[in-house]
């Protein structure tokens, strides 16, 4: 390998069914890992083109600095116990919206998928840089929802394909 | 449009037929380009998991030794410009020597070995080296089409500095006789790229006595100014 011309990076392949072994969770929720803010349920939906659940993917996301990953159930869910982006203190970014970056692997993915997890009705959400990226009729996509039956629990659904596809980011 | 992601041929496609899965899991819409600034996420430094002293030596992991061919996996993990990447978390998953995953799904009828389980992690020294020991992976059947074989592989999963650099991909062996029919390792458009994904023997890595050594080293993204073609 020299040093003057750029290499080929290394590919990517799937994740595969199997990954349980090697992709472990963090053992503690994110939550924990913040200093204060609001605690929240966050269950993130996987289905495929057929509506179907996708029971063999693997979600990780990355909120200021601190990463969690849990493998999708049967029912294509799978949750995370953690704050909500906004409520830890001195964490305002210019021209971002509090949100959470998430990344998806399944069987059948060649490459991860990036996404963004916003939480809907924050007043941020306008002025947000890359919500602005993101045809208007699509950003809904991009929102958790609250679950109206169970305070501080919200729902993101990641649709891979299909009417209501999911926006996917080229990071 | 290329973006980024497809931008080098490196990359396998989102939606590849050949490989069944892709068609109703791969989106159909194109990407969103996100803005630089915006995309270049810092990963904590790696510091979130604790490495037991057998996480990198998949043989020493139960009260027995598994079956199957003994090996070292070995080699430096560098960005595009051929910097070491230190600290960096690699983790890794196999099939036992028979073939198969210990995992409640896997229903291919090879027997399971009770002394091995087939996941291991390490983290990369100042000079972007690691070094797994475990048995080499049997080939396995699946059903994505008539007679299909996947040929031996580790998976390898990779946390580089940033959110962009994260890499989960397949390691194989040299001259396997199913790579023209393996879809997965097919989907990578360009033959050197594929090539980047096959381990080298190393008579230096091997182990005496021991184990075969192959050295696999692993190329994160950096920067994505240098068109494809110019690449080596």
């Amino acid at each position: 390998m020299t040093g003057d011309t750029a290499l080929i990076a290394t590919p990517s392949q799937t994740v595969g069914p199997f990954f349980h072994h090697g992709l472990v969770p963090h053992a503690d929720p994110m939550a924990d890992r913040f200093p204060g803010g609001e605690r929240i349920r966050l269950l993130v939906r996987v289905t495929d083109g057929d509506s179907q659940p996708v029971s063999d993917a693997l979600v990780e996301v990355w909120q200021r600095g601190v990463f969690g990953r849990m493998p999708t159930r049967e029912d294509g869910t799978c949750e995370f116990e953690t704050v909500r982006p906004g409520t830890i203190p001195d964490e305002r970014v210019e021209s971002q919206a509090p949100h959470i970056s998430v990344c998806l692997f399944a069987r059948g993915l060649l490459r991860q998928l990036h996404t963004r997890i916003y939480f809907a009705g924050d007043p941020a959400l306008a002025e947000d840089a890359a919500l602005g990226t993101v045809p208007e009729e699509r950003r809904g996509t991009l929102l958790a929802s609250p679950d109206p039956t169970r305070p501080g629990h919200w729902v993101f659904d990641v649709h891979l394909q299909g009417e209501r596809e999911t926006v996917f980011f080229d990071v | 449009m290329h973006g980024r992601s497809d931008l080098f041929g490196s990359q396998p496609p989102l939606l590849y037929p050949p490989y069944r899965s892709t068609t109703r899991r791969a989106p159909s819409r194109p990407l969103i380009r996100l803005p630089e600034s915006l995309s270049d996420l810092h990963m904590p430094v790696y510091g979130w998991w604790p490495i037991g002293e057998t996480d990198n030596d998949l043989t020493r992991q139960h009260p027995e030794e598994p079956q199957g061919q003994r090996i070292t996996v070995a080699g430096r993990v560098v960005d595009e410009d051929a910097r070491a990447v230190s600290g960096a978390l690699i983790e890794i998953w196999q099939a036992n020597a028979a073939g198969r995953y210990r995992h409640a799904k896997d229903a291919h009828p090879a027997p399971l070995d009770p002394n091995f389980t087939g996941g291991g992690r390490t983290v990369t020294d100042a000079d972007g080296r690691y070094e797994f020991t475990t048995i080499k992976p049997g080939a396995y059947p699946w059903r994505n089409h008539d007679n299909a074989w996947r040929p031996a592989h580790i998976h390898f999963s990779l946390f580089g500095s940033t959110f962009r650099t994260r890499l989960v991909t397949q390691m194989y062996f040299p001259d396997d006789p199913l790579f023209p029919y393996d879809p997965i390792l097919q989907s990578i458009p360009d033959e050197r790229a594929r090539h980047r994904l096959v381990s080298r023997f190393d008579l230096e890595l091997t182990r005496p006595e021991c184990a075969l050594g192959f050295s696999f080293d692993i190329v994160l993204r950096g920067h994505d100014a240098t068109p494809f073609e110019g690449r080596v």
